[in-house]
């Protein structure tokens, strides 16, 4: 891998409204429901062009920094404590080096039924909780 | 199965799907409040916890691809930053019920238009080979 570090200047970034409005609303999402702030940042990387892929990949990126801040903000406020990640990490970061080989690998149109499909099962299942 | 297992194969699932940008948040989201019975906003905070090591690590490998388009993200990320703590606060103000229903409601919807109205591709292969390329700088 071979990544240029140089200072490109604002003006190489995209600074529309469209960016600037879906932004927004990814880092509401976030702070507000602790995740699914990917679900809002994926069809808002999408709508400003990118593919399928790149928008998901794209995703990632954006939810990270705003999680960062998110989960200071959680953490400061005494809604958890650094340990209750635990028991779920491990298991996290080995699920995550499969996802990220795996999407190379899989198509779009099933990309976007899992996860429709998914979301859906999941909010009916809040709900009637 | 005993209840560290299940919490083990919970967090596969999350980091392999939040790792394709699925929302794996939204897995141990639903296992810490469905299964193991835990506050919804307690369980936020061990999701966002959880999502940081777990988004680093699949960002370091689509970033090894070349497959981070640079030149939205950094736009995007700088201006969700006021929305987050937007976002916690109103998430304080509706509590641990209010907020949990919303999250219902949120997937709920996403589902629905994921499955009927799936997003058109936008630019050319040439416009995406610009937005995301080599020379791309790191944030």
């Amino acid at each position: 891998m071979s990544v240029n570090r140089q200072w490109h200047g604002w003006h190489f970034y995209r600074w529309d409204s469209k960016i600037m409005a879906g932004g927004a609303l990814t880092g509401f999402v976030n702070g507000l429901l602790g995740s699914g702030g990917g679900m809002v940042a994926v069809p808002v990387l999408e709508k400003s062009g990118l593919d399928v892929k790149q928008a998901h990949s794209g995703s990632l990126a954006v939810i990270l920094p705003l999680s960062v801040i998110s989960a200071a903000m959680y953490w400061h406020g005494g809604r958890v404590a650094l340990a209750d990640v635990w028991p779920y990490l491990p298991a996290g970061l080995a699920g995550a080096f499969c996802g990220a080989k795996l999407m190379g690998r899989i198509s779009p149109r099933l990309l976007h039924r899992i996860f429709g499909g998914f979301a859906i099962w999941a909010g009916v299942n809040l709900l009637l909780r | 199965m005993p209840t560290a297992m299940i919490a083990a194969l919970a967090g596969f699932l999350a980091g392999t799907a939040g790792a394709m940008g699925l929302g794996g948040g939204s897995i141990l989201l639903l296992y810490l409040t469905l299964v193991a019975g835990e506050d919804q906003l307690h369980a936020q905070g061990i999701n966002l916890l959880f999502f940081i090591p777990c988004a680093a690590a699949a960002l370091w490998l689509h970033q090894k691809e070349n497959r981070v388009p640079w030149r939205v993200v950094v736009p995007t990320a700088l201006w969700g930053l006021p929305g987050a703590a937007v976002g916690f606060w109103l998430s304080g103000r509706l509590g641990g019920q209010g907020t949990g229903k919303l999250f219902g409601l949120f997937l709920l919807a996403l589902g629905i238009r994921e499955l009927l109205f799936p997003p058109q591709k936008g630019f050319s292969d040439q416009q995406k080979a610009s937005l995301s390329q080599k020379t791309h700088p790191m944030p």
